[in-house]
């Protein structure tokens, strides 16, 4: 083997990869290809086709034309879900940046006890939407929840009963699991600025509340579209924190998109009309990702999750 | 991840800088709304943990924030008895069962895309496809995936739930991975060619251990979203038997939903396994939560 890698190889291919080798590793990325062919690619292209046709997920799938879409589009429930889906999208990003903003900022500081806070701060990552939403149903109860615990009269409401409330209680679960993940985003960005710029700016007089808006922030442009987009296209997938909490309910006032779909589909067994649903899902996810990435003036780089 | 700690020395400058007076209000400020957020973030799990030794009987009579008056351990007997130890076993099987394999393919698929990538335009189109599939939720195609997986006749076992795990963790992982090998030197595949390396061992003898770091992040960000995944075993299986654990924890709290001290008990159990592995390896979790998002 050694002997036929001649030296003159060297001389031939100094920078580039040669032609002929590529098809000794192409074989390397069939696997993953496959894979992700039949449990991502074609299910993409699956749920636009089962969008019509009806099937109750049992039987035979049958072929119905637009029956489903008609149904969905006509349906007044539609604008509502969608309509709850951006309220608690919109809710829990203005909740969720400042305060992700702020404790990573503050996470960012070397002291001791920083560095303790935050193996604490980042405890609610770990834990599965499960755990959270069904700790946080028995801890809301009016009688024997926090409130009483508390005797903070204000803090014992009927908190998944009333529908505005019911929605803040989502917000706030939400935040709570996902503000340590991006906090450590916000944490990593903040570590990376350059530490020059704070010299500068101390040398000119600048306090730290002043550095923090002429520096920090802006430094963290990329962190924060990055966090952004995250936040924005991972609230259409909350499905277990909300199902496991209020079911969509009271009434369904907390009924978003990836809810419908599965009491559609796998409550209702309307799989058709639930496919509709799926497919407003992915196109909004889409368009959202798009119009974050042209607010950030996208650098044409192949993915805005890199550019952090 | 590693630059990230590059900056380092600098932040003590920063805090130790003329403005004293002014900066030391502002950290006033800053540390007490930060024990406010402590007290925010675990109180939950405070309460969950005191609760879960709690008599059924003394619930509803105490504070719901105090401590148990007498501390027991029934619930976590009922908890165990109600077979968790074969959720737990589905869990490691189905985690185990599906990280290994999809950071094995997309290390060989990020391995192939960095070293062929510019003369292959299979290798270029694959790489696009995992790129776009980013941003495709697994919310919104999960009635196509059950219909591929009742036609595999897989219905109802732990492979239904892997297969798709398996699938969804390509994505991120290649692009991750495929960042950590793009880092590593020319020369290095050269003389590895030089040598009469073939292109299997290079992947195994080269890339890999300079890797590893990467390696071990995806591993990490992939097992715990695996670990804790509930939309795939809800809609994939339906028998107990093949129950993991956050679904055993819904329908637990579903069967046992007045006995809130039992219910503690399940939330404590199914989550310890975790705690204790964030105890032994707290940076290599933290850096792979944000695998991708970061580097």
């Amino acid at each position: 083997m050694t002997s036929l890698a001649a030296p003159p190889v060297r001389v031939v291919a100094p920078s580039t990869d040669t032609g002929g080798r590529s098809g000794r590793v192409t074989w390397m990325a069939v696997p993953a290809l496959l894979m992700f062919l039949a449990f991502a690619v074609v299910p993409l292209l699956g749920v636009l086709a089962l969008s019509f046709t009806t099937w109750d997920g049992l039987g035979a799938v049958h072929p119905s034309g637009l029956t489903s879409w008609r149904a969905v589009l006509a349906d007044p429930g539609l604008l509502h879900t969608i309509g709850v889906t951006f309220l608690i999208m919109g809710l829990s990003w203005i909740f969720q940046t400042p305060l992700s903003l702020l404790i990573g900022v503050f996470l960012a500081g070397h002291q001791r006890y920083r560095e303790f806070l935050a193996v604490l701060y980042f405890i609610p990552l770990l834990l599965s939407s499960a755990a959270i939403a069904i700790t946080f149903k028995a801890l809301l109860d009016p009688n024997f929840g926090i409130g009483a615990g508390l005797g903070l009269p204000i803090l014992a409401q009927d908190w998944l009963g009333d529908s505005k409330l019911a929605v803040g209680v989502v917000v706030f679960v939400v935040s709570w699991q996902f503000i340590p993940f991006h906090s450590l985003i916000y944490q990593g960005g903040v570590r990376q600025i350059p530490a020059s710029l704070y010299e500068a700016a101390q040398i000119d007089g600048a306090g730290r509340f002043r550095q923090f808006l002429s520096i920090t922030l802006p430094q963290l442009k990329y962190t924060i579209i990055t966090s952004s987009t995250l936040m924005v296209v991972g609230s259409l997938t909350f499905f277990d924190l909300i199902f496991i909490l209020t079911s969509g309910g009271p009434a369904d006032a907390t009924s978003v998109l990836a809810l419908d779909m599965y009491q559609r589909g796998f409550q209702a067994s309307l799989m058709g009309p639930a496919s509709v649903i799926a497919v407003i899902l992915v196109l909004t996810g889409l368009v959202l990702a798009l119009v974050l990435r042209r607010l950030g003036g996208g650098s044409g780089d192949d993915s805005q999750l890199e550019g952090a | 991840m590693a630059t990230m700690t590059t900056v380092v020395p600098t932040q003590h400058k920063k805090t130790a800088a003329p403005q004293r007076r002014r900066s030391r209000n502002l950290n006033w400020l800053g540390g007490s709304l930060s024990w406010l957020w402590l007290f925010v973030v675990m109180l939950p799990v405070y309460w969950i943990v005191i609760t879960s030794f709690k008599q059924q009987s003394n619930y509803y009579v105490q504070n719901p924030l105090a401590p148990p008056s007498e501390a027991t351990l029934s619930n976590y007997r009922l908890v165990i008895e109600s077979d968790f130890a074969r959720y737990f076993v589905n869990s490691v099987i189905v985690t185990i069962g599906a990280v290994l394999p999809a950071v094995l393919i997309s290390f060989m698929a990020a391995y192939a895309i960095i070293r062929a990538g510019r003369r292959s335009r299979f290798l270029r189109l694959t790489n696009s496809l995992f790129l776009m599939g980013l941003a495709i939720p697994l919310q919104a195609v999960i009635i196509p995936v059950y219909l591929i997986i009742i036609r595999l006749q897989m219905y109802d076992t732990l492979l239904a739930i892997i297969l798709p795990s398996i699938a969804f963790s390509i994505p991120l992982s290649v692009l991750v991975l495929s960042n950590f090998i793009r880092d590593v030197p020319r020369e290095l595949f050269e003389s590895m060619r030089m040598d009469g390396a073939t292109e299997w061992g290079t992947l195994w003898h080269l890339a890999f251990p300079l890797t590893r770091p990467a390696l071990v992040t995806v591993t990490i960000y992939n097992g715990l979203g695996i670990w804790n995944g509930f939309l795939l075993p809800l809609i994939l299986t339906q028998s107990a038997d093949q129950r993991t654990m956050p679904l055993a924890l819904w329908d637990f709290q579903g069967q046992y939903g007045v006995n809130v001290p039992a219910v503690a008990a399940s939330v404590v159990l199914t989550t310890l396994p975790i705690l204790i592995l964030y105890a032994i390896g707290r940076r290599q979790l933290l850096s792979g939560l944000t695998a991708g998002f970061s580097k």
